[in-house]
């Protein structure tokens, strides 16, 4: 089957040799999908995430506002958006009112690469996975800079904590990405899903592809701050982190940011490792193939997307949280390791064709 | 040891120790002055070791002026309790610090001082336990007055 | 005789912010009074040398609320209202103590059905006390899950507390001279009922928390305090007996029914996080043979043995009783005029004495362990106010 990749840049390129005019307004029309998208996502995550964490405490959750209380995150972003926001005495006034931005541009630029469906995708960066790395990297200046300029012991601590960390496991998380780049060959995201096209990285690299997709997840998983690496915020232990200081409107910032990375990691972990929104192939079986094709490939890499999304929230509602020195040893002396023997491992692997569909 | 051997004991070990009449455990009164040394020896002498302070405080008797120092001892080994009372006058209520002996008198201690103005010579760091440092008066003396105390009809 | 009285501000001056070899400084955070992990208004000056703790300083007195004054004015019989709201989580344990101190004082003998009802009551006050602690353990942890599946259970407890006393939290139940209502006619079907749904959930309880690699790297070797440090600065309950001292008052100096009842003591090995944690685990189980074995051997017979108009008066002299709330050694210390009010009355609260163990156990360790440190210490702040 061939797989047509469409993306709102390349109308935009097309557009601009006949004007000016058609090209901003594809431009204009990415920057508000994404920036509608961000903010319905959003919604849908902080719901998704309260009811799923009400069933697995015994209880129901968000059940007054709306049918269920789906209405319940909008009512909430309408209290966040009304309520004063309120700048710490004596804290770097800029700085405190920048933070939450770079945070949540940082998540912003991420989502324009993400590949939803073959139609679906914004820009087709020819360096995708480098840019995934780099620009969801940016993301932590947005919480060093919020911990530091909020005049808050407790926030200095946090925000300390998120950059130790955040940078630590990046290493991780990117040694992981490229056990995926060396067996596609390619950097682009789309060319990385075509790759899968007779099986996901995670089975068709045998054991390496699994490895490099739990070393992924966990590090990403830290990455983002969630439980059990929720240290930055550490609710029982720093009040609430980089954050303490923040309300209102930037504190929804903050918030969002958290939620709508946990998606970026679920679709970029399910894009290179689970084929994105390619269906469930396996190479030579062509009758089983056409059966899966039925299902439209946005459906694919939604299902899987929260399918990750529903284990990182799985791991919230159960795990206590890592100490300080155990989070980085686990980084230093049992990730990084792994991962640096894993990348080695792929590296031959893709020298002998040492995997299946060669 | 029961209540009769272990007051006994006590009292061989030590002068000037009066038995404490109308208390339902064994308890014996010293002298202020002798009470660093006995409590000493009662927590290393083999046939005492009472090796806990499990309580200490002060009753302040306004009548006949004077403040008692209560200290419940308890042994860990042998089982059993003594309260060792000591009276010191009102005026200059100031009895040597045990905290040296048990940790747990130095905020016992600290908790008496809040509340009584009750003085401990050889405590490390006497300050107010509960309230805050600029507080006026010790509330649990019989004779505290406060702006906003009730005072109760009779 | 010279006696120099210090304040906080020279004692966290009096070491001042010293240059460490490293030359990172050291600097003083407020833990608390508005601290989510001190369950309640407790406030810790903490030294910390990065995320390494340095030196705790407890400062208290957030909710003094000077019940020992109080008790000067109250009859004995009032003064149990007062022992609810100490350790709210022991109130009926608390209003034993107080009972237990005017009935040994007014020489009153009590019947089988008082005595078995008050145990039974007990031991179910200490199960829930420990399902909440381990409800709160858990999300001091980081793992909010707990939290919820604790105050589900709790909440089974308080229900029968409810039916048969009509308070949940301060019950006032226990009283000089017998209780204040006899039991529920529902009271011993509901038991064996809960009885019945716990023990799975308990299991259920160890799988989610007690087996989880996080938690157990978290809690092993954390915060070990020896035996000797624990006696000297009097700690007692969980926290001493984790230290491996098997002290247990329901044993030693047994009251109520405890003597009658087959039960052990759970004792742990080193003192760290971890045996705190699991002694109160044990501790749940043995509550329930308790209850087990008594909850059907109820006898016949009156439930209040003092005429309850009459005002209480004690003869003179000073009266000392105590007993083991799920925290530890509750004392009453009553000094008596022979009037109808006590001259001075004094509560030895285990919280009191445990609390300051964090003081011993915490320097050089990090911020994550204090918290974890200080949940296993299960405080309730009122109770060492007072």
């Amino acid at each position: 089957m061939n797989w047509e990749i469409k993306t709102v840049a390349m109308f935009a390129s097309e557009a601009l040799r006949e004007g000016y005019l058609g090209a901003a307004g594809y431009i204009i029309l990415g920057v508000v999908a994404i920036a509608g998208f961000l903010a319905v996502l959003g919604m849908v995550l902080i719901y998704a995430e309260r009811k799923v964490a009400g069933h697995f405490q015994c209880r129901l959750g968000p059940m007054r506002v709306g049918w269920h209380g789906v209405l319940q995150t909008v009512a909430d972003t309408i209290k966040l958006f009304l309520k004063e926001d309120i700048v710490p005495f004596q804290a770097d006034k800029v700085l405190h009112i920048l933070a939450p931005l770079f945070t949540l541009l940082g998540t912003l630029l991420v989502l324009a690469v993400v590949p939803f469906s073959p139609g679906m995708q914004v820009a087709d960066v020819n360096i995708g996975v480098v840019y995934v790395t780099a620009v969801g990297g940016f993301g932590v200046l947005g919480i060093l800079l919020g911990g530091w300029s909020s005049n808050n012991k407790w926030s200095l601590v946090g925000a300390m904590r998120a950059g130790a960390q955040i940078i630590s496991y990046e290493v991780s998380a990117t040694l992981a990405l490229l056990v995926v780049v060396l067996f596609s060959g390619s950097l682009k995201l789309s060319d990385i899903i075509l790759s899968q096209e007779q099986g996901w990285w995670i089975w068709r690299a045998p054991v390496v592809g699994l490895v490099g997709f739990v070393i992924f997840f966990i590090a990403s998983t830290a990455e983002i701050n969630r439980t059990p690496f929720d240290l930055p915020e550490g609710e029982s232990e720093l009040t609430a982190g980089f954050h303490t200081e923040y309300s209102g409107m930037r504190f929804a910032f903050f918030f969002l940011a958290e939620f709508i990375n946990m998606f970026i990691i679920s679709a970029i972990a399910a894009t290179l490792y689970l084929g994105g929104w390619m269906p469930f192939h396996i190479g030579g079986l062509d009758g089983f193939n056409a059966v899966m094709d039925l299902l439209p490939p946005g459906a694919w890499f939604a299902g899987k997307t929260s399918f990750l999304i529903f284990v990182l929230m799985w791991f919230r509602w159960t795990f206590p949280r890592l100490r300080v020195d155990q989070l980085m040893r686990l980084e230093w002396k049992i990730l990084l390791p792994i991962g640096f023997v894993n990348l080695i491992a792929a590296a031959f692997m893709v020298m002998f064709g040492w995997y299946y569909g060669n | 040891m029961d209540n009769q051997s272990l007051i006994a004991a006590v009292t061989a070990a030590a002068n000037n120790i009066k038995l404490r009449e109308k208390a339902d455990r064994a308890a014996i009164e010293v002298p202020a002055e002798g009470l660093l040394a006995l409590m000493q020896k009662l927590r290393d002498d083999a046939q005492f070791s009472f090796d806990m302070l499990c309580d200490h405080t002060v009753i302040d008797w306004l009548a006949e002026g004077t403040f008692e120092f209560v200290y419940q001892l308890y042994s860990m080994t042998h089982q059993h309790y003594l309260m060792v009372l000591t009276r010191v006058s009102r005026d200059n209520p100031t009895v040597p610090s045990v905290s040296s002996l048990w940790k747990i008198a130095e905020w016992q201690e600290r908790e008496c001082y809040d509340m009584f103005g009750a003085l401990y010579d050889g405590h490390k760091d006497l300050r107010r336990l509960f309230l805050e440092d600029d507080w006026k008066g010790f509330p649990l003396r019989k004779d505290y007055k406060d702006d906003f105390m009730l005072e109760r009809p009779q | 005789m010279s006696v120099i009285v210090s304040s906080l501000e020279q004692r966290i001056r009096a070491d001042n912010l010293k240059e460490s070899p490293l030359s990172t400084q050291e600097y003083f955070v407020n833990m608390g009074p508005q601290h989510p992990s001190t369950h309640g208004v407790l406030r810790m000056v903490v030294k910390l040398d990065g995320e390494t703790v340095r030196e705790v300083i407890p400062v208290l007195g957030y909710i003094h609320r000077g019940i020992e004054k109080m008790g000067e004015s109250f009859g004995y019989r009032q003064f149990v209202h007062m022992t609810d709201r100490i350790d709210y989580l022991s109130a009926l344990i608390n209003n034993w103590a107080v009972s237990m101190t005017v009935e040994k004082a007014a020489k009153i003998e009590l019947n089988d059905r008082i005595q078995i009802i008050r145990t039974i009551m007990a031991e179910l006050q200490r199960i829930q006390s420990h399902q909440l602690w381990w409800g709160v353990f858990g999300m001091d942890m980081g793992a909010f899950t707990p939290f919820l599946y604790g105050f589900r259970d709790r909440e089974i407890i308080t229900d029968i507390f409810e039916e048969t006393i009509g308070a949940r939290l301060t019950m006032n139940y226990i009283q000089p001279g017998g209780l204040m209502f006899d039991i529920h006619p529902n009271f011993q079907k509901r038991v064996k009922d809960f009885l019945k749904y716990f023990k799975p959930k308990l299991e259920e309880y160890e799988t989610l928390l007690s087996g989880n690699v996080i938690l157990q790297e978290r809690v092993r070797n954390v915060g070990i305090m020896d035996a000797k440090t624990a006696i000297s600065i009097g700690a007692t309950g969980p926290v001493l007996r984790a230290s491996g001292v098997k002290h247990d008052l329901r044993k030693l100096d047994p009251y109520g029914v405890y003597d009658k009842v087959d039960f052990d003591v759970p004792v742990g090995r080193i003192g760290d996080c971890w045996d705190r944690y699991w002694v109160r685990i044990e501790e749940i189980k043995q509550s329930m043979r308790i209850v087990e074995q008594l909850i059907d051997n109820i006898p016949e017979g009156k439930t209040m043995l003092m005429k309850p108009a009459v005002k209480i008066k004690l003869p003179e002299g000073t009266y000392y009783s105590q007993v083991e709330t799920p925290r530890g050694v509750l004392g009453v210390f009553v000094v008596s005029d022979g009037k109808d009010k006590p001259y001075r009355i004094h509560l030895r609260t285990p919280n009191f004495n445990n609390i300051w163990s964090i003081t011993e156990m915490s320097s050089n360790w990090r911020l994550g362990d204090l918290v974890a440190m200080l949940s296993s210490l299960d405080v309730v702040v009122p109770d060492i106010d007072r």
